[in-house]
C-alpha cells in the first residue's frame, strides 16, 4: 500500500479526482496510469453514487453517465487492481455511505485493501457517524479521509486531531478555506488540501501557498465530459500545467 | 457518539459542512420546546392561524356501507393549506426565526409542504425558496403557482428523476451554501437527526388531538389508526401518541403504484432494503450496489425512495404494519369518499382510505378504526381526471 503521508513529502501534492466508468472503465484505467505518469501525486476515483448531494450538477452527470454505462463496484475494483500494480502513487476511493454499507462496509474495505487503496473519503459521513467506517477502515489498513469546514472552529480542531491521511478541509460562507486550514494546522500536522473547481494555474499557485495539496475534481470531469474517450491528452496536459504551477 | 437513532436507524449522515448548522438547530429546538413563551407563540398560531384542533368526523355513511368497524376521519384536510403539513411549518419557521434566520429553504413533493412553508414565511415575514421536481411542477402545476402567490421563488429541479428525492438533494446543496441567513425546513420525519424527532414532535398534535376527541366521543381508544406513509410525517404524527397503547394497531399504507412486482412503485418497506441516504440509516428502494431507485407513484407526495427511520424502527419491532396500496386502489378511494361522505381527499391520504374500504368489512361494528385524511384533494382533481381519460387542463 502507497503511503499517502510521503505524497506530502518535500511537496505540494496534485490530487486529480476521475469518476470510475465516466465514460467507460477502459478509458478511466488508462487516464489513471496516466495522470500518475504526468505527476499525480494522489488519485482520486469516485465510485458513482445516483445521488451525490456534496457534489454539483458537473459531478452528479458523470455519476450518471458511469452508472448508465454499466459501472458498478465490483467492476470498479477489478479496474483499480489492474489500475494500481502500473502506478506508484497513492489511490484512494471516493464515494458516498449507500454503494460502500450496501455492498458490506466490511467486504468493501477488505477489497480496498486487496486493491492497493490507501485512503477512502465519503462525503456524506461526518465525525459523528465516522464509527460505521473507521473499525472497518482500521481492520484493512485504509485511511479515513475527513473533511473540515471553518463554520465552525471547534469542529475543525475536534476533527483535525484525530485525522488520517490528509484533511480535505472546505470554506464556509464568508470565510475562506484558507481559514480552515489555518485553524487545523494550529492544533495538527495533519496535510491540508483544498479542491478549486475552476482550477487555473493562478488559483492552484496561490492556493498552495496555504495548502499542501491541491484537488481538482470538476476541472478534471468536465474535460471527461468534453473529450470522452480521447480524454487522456488533455487531462495530463492540464495535470502537468497545474504540477508545475504549484511546484515553481 | 451518533445521535438521534430509531433502534438501528436515524443518525447524522450530512456532510461535514451542514453539521453545525444542524447541531445548532437543535440546540435551538432544545432550548425553545419547553419555553412557556415559544409553547404560546406555537399554540396560538396553530389555533387561531391553523384552525386547531382539526375535527375528528365520524364517516357513518361510509361506515354503514362498508358493514364492519366504525370510521372515524381525522380530518387533516380542514387545516389552513389544506393538509397536515403546516403543523410542522409553524413550529420550524418560528424556530428559525427565534434563531435570527430571514429565510427559509424547502423540498417538496405534491407540493403540500412548500404550500405550507411559504404560507408561514409570508405569515412570519421570512424570505422563502422552494425546491420541487420538475416532474412535480408539472402533476401539481397549481401548488406551484400557489407558491408564488404567497411570495415564494420556486426551483423546478431537473437532476436525476426530477421528483422529492432529486427535490431534497437540491434543498440540501443550497442549505450548504447559504447557512448563515437560511434555514431548512424539512418537510417530513426523516433526513439527520434532529430532523425526524423534530417533525415528529410537532405533528404529534395529530395523534394527541385524536385520543382526546376519540375518548369525548366513544369513551375508547381506537382499534386501528391508520395513514398514508412516503417519508411518514403525517402517520408518524398520528401515531406517536398511541405507540404505548399496545393494543392499538398502527397501519402505515405505502404507494404501491402499479403494483409491488411491478418496477414502477414507491413501497419502500416492502421492496426496501436497508441504507443510508439523505442523512439517516432506513429502508430504501435501491439495486444490489445501493444506487437509489427510481420510483413511481400517481402520488406526488408518496413517490419517494425512502422512508423516516422511526418507521423503520416501528417496522423492525412490529409496532407497526405497512402495507401497499396501488395507484388504481387509492384512486378508487379517492372517487369512493368523494361520493359517500363528500370529502375529496388527497390522492396521499386516498392510500389510506383505500386500505380502510379493504380492514373495515373483516372488523366487528363494535371496532372504531381512525383515518388520518393528511389534506385535502382539490390540488389532485385534474390529475384525476386526466387518469380516467378525461381531457381537463388546470
Amino acid at each position: 500500500m502507497n503511503d499517502i503521508k510521503t505524497a506530502f513529502k518535500n511537496k505540494k501534492a496534485f490530487i486529480p479526482f476521475v469518476t470510475a466508468g465516466d465514460p467507460d472503465l477502459e478509458t478511466s484505467e488508462k487516464l489513471i496510469e496516466q495522470m500518475s505518469k504526468s505527476g499525480a501525486d494522489i488519485i482520486e476515483i469516485g465510485i458513482p453514487f445516483s445521488d451525490p448531494i456534496a457534489e454539483g450538477a458537473v459531478i452528479q452527470q458523470a455519476d450518471l453517465r458511469a452508472i448508465s454505462a454499466g459501472t458498478t463496484t465490483d467492476k470498479i475494483f477489478d479496474m483499480v487492481s489492474r489500475a494500481g500494480s502500473k502506478v506508484e502513487c497513492p489511490l484512494v476511493i471516493v464515494t458516498y455511505m449507500n454503494p460502500i454499507f450496501v455492498y458490506g462496509t466490511d467486504r468493501f474495505m477488505k477489497k480496498c485493501g486487496e486493491c492497493n487503496i490507501s485512503g477512502v473519503i465519503v462525503p456524506d459521513t461526518p465525525f459523528e457517524e465516522k464509527e460505521e467506517l473507521a473499525p472497518y477502515c482500521e481492520k484493512y489498513g485504509v485511511e479515513l479521509i475527513s473533511f473540515a469546514s471553518c463554520s465552525s472552529e471547534n469542529r475543525v480542531k475536534m476533527i483535525a486531531k484525530q485525522a488520517q491521511g490528509f484533511l480535505y478541509c472546505v470554506g464556509a460562507e464568508n470565510k475562506s478555506v484558507s481559514d480552515t486550514v489555518s485553524v487545523a494546522k494550529s492544533v495538527s500536522d495533519i496535510p491540508c488540501v483544498v479542491a478549486l473547481e475552476d482550477a487555473t494555474a493562478r488559483q492552484a499557485r496561490s492556493a498552495a501557498e496555504y495548502a499542501d495539496g491541491i484537488v481538482c475534481d470538476t476541472a478534471v470531469v468536465r474535460l471527461i465530459e468534453k473529450y470522452g474517450r480521447d480524454c487522456k491528452e488533455p487531462v495530463c496536459e492540464f495535470i502537468k500545467s497545474m504540477k508545475l504551477a504549484i511546484t515553481q | 457518539m451518533s445521535k438521534g437513532r430509531f433502534g438501528v436507524h436515524g443518525g447524522q449522515f450530512v456532510p461535514e459542512i451542514l453539521m453545525n448548522a444542524i447541531n445548532e438547530f437543535e440546540e435551538a429546538y432544545n432550548k425553545y420546546r419547553n419555553d412557556p413563551e415559544f409553547v404560546s407563540e406555537l399554540d396560538t398560531l396553530m389555533r387561531e392561524y391553523a384552525g386547531r384542533p382539526s375535527r375528528l368526523y365520524f364517516a357513518e355513511k361510509m361506515t354503514r356501507d362498508l358493514g364492519g368497524a366504525k370510521i372515524y376521519l381525522k380530518r387533516e384536510d380542514l387545516n389552513h393549506t389544506g393538509s397536515h403539513k403546516i403543523n410542522n411549518c409553524i413550529g420550524q419557521c418560528l424556530i428559525a426565526k427565534k434563531m435570527g434566520k430571514t429565510r427559509v429553504i424547502a423540498e417538496t413533493g405534491a407540493g403540500q409542504h412548500g404550500v405550507a412553508t411559504a404560507t408561514v414565511a409570508a405569515l412570519l415575514g421570512l424570505e422563502c425558496e422552494i425546491f420541487m421536481g420538475k416532474e412535480d411542477t408539472i402533476r401539481q402545476a397549481l401548488n406551484v403557482y400557489r407558491m408564488k402567490l404567497l411570495g415564494a421563488k420556486v426551483n423546478a429541479v431537473e437532476t436525476g428523476t426530477m421528483t422529492l428525492k432529486d427535490a431534497v438533494n437540491e434543498a440540501m446543496r443550497e442549505w450548504s451554501c447559504r447557512l448563515s441567513d437560511t434555514h431548512y425546513v424539512l418537510g417530513s420525519v426523516m433526513g439527520p437527526h434532529p430532523f425526524p424527532t423534530v417533525v415528529r414532535d410537532f405533528q404529534s398534535v395529530i395523534g394527541r388531538e385524536i385520543k382526546a376527541q376519540l375518548f369525548e366521543k366513544e369513551g375508547r381508544l381506537p382499534d386501528v389508526v391508520m395513514a398514508c406513509v412516503g417519508g411518514g410525517s403525517n402517520a408518524m404524527g398520528a401515531f406517536y401518541e398511541f405507540i404505548k397503547d399496545e393494543n392499538v394497531r398502527l397501519i402505515g399504507c405505502e404507494a404501491a403504484g402499479l403494483g409491488v412486482d411491478n418496477p414502477k412503485n414507491a413501497a419502500t418497506v416492502a421492496n426496501g432494503t436497508l441504507g443510508i441516504f439523505h442523512g439517516m440509516k432506513s429502508y430504501f428502494c435501491q439495486d444490489s450496489y445501493g444506487q437509489i431507485a427510481p420510483v413511481y407513484s400517481i402520488s406526488a407526495g408518496l413517490d419517494y425512495p425512502g422512508i423516516g427511520p422511526e418507521h423503520a424502527n416501528l417496522h423492525d419491532t412490529g409496532r407497526a404494519q405497512y402495507v401497499p396500496v396501488t395507484d388504481e386502489e387509492a384512486v378508487a378511494a379517492f372517487e369512493y369518499l368523494s361520493r359517500t361522505e363528500g370529502i375529496i381527499p388527497a390522492i396521499e391520504s386516498a392510500h389510506a382510505v383505500a386500505y380502510c374500504m379493504k380492514l373495515a368489512p373483516t372488523m366487528d361494528k363494535d371496532k372504531v378504526i381512525v383515518v388520518n385524511l393528511s389534506g385535502r384533494g382539490d390540488k389532485d382533481v385534474a390529475a384525476i381526471a386526466r387518469y380516467r381519460g378525461e381531457n381537463i387542463y388546470e
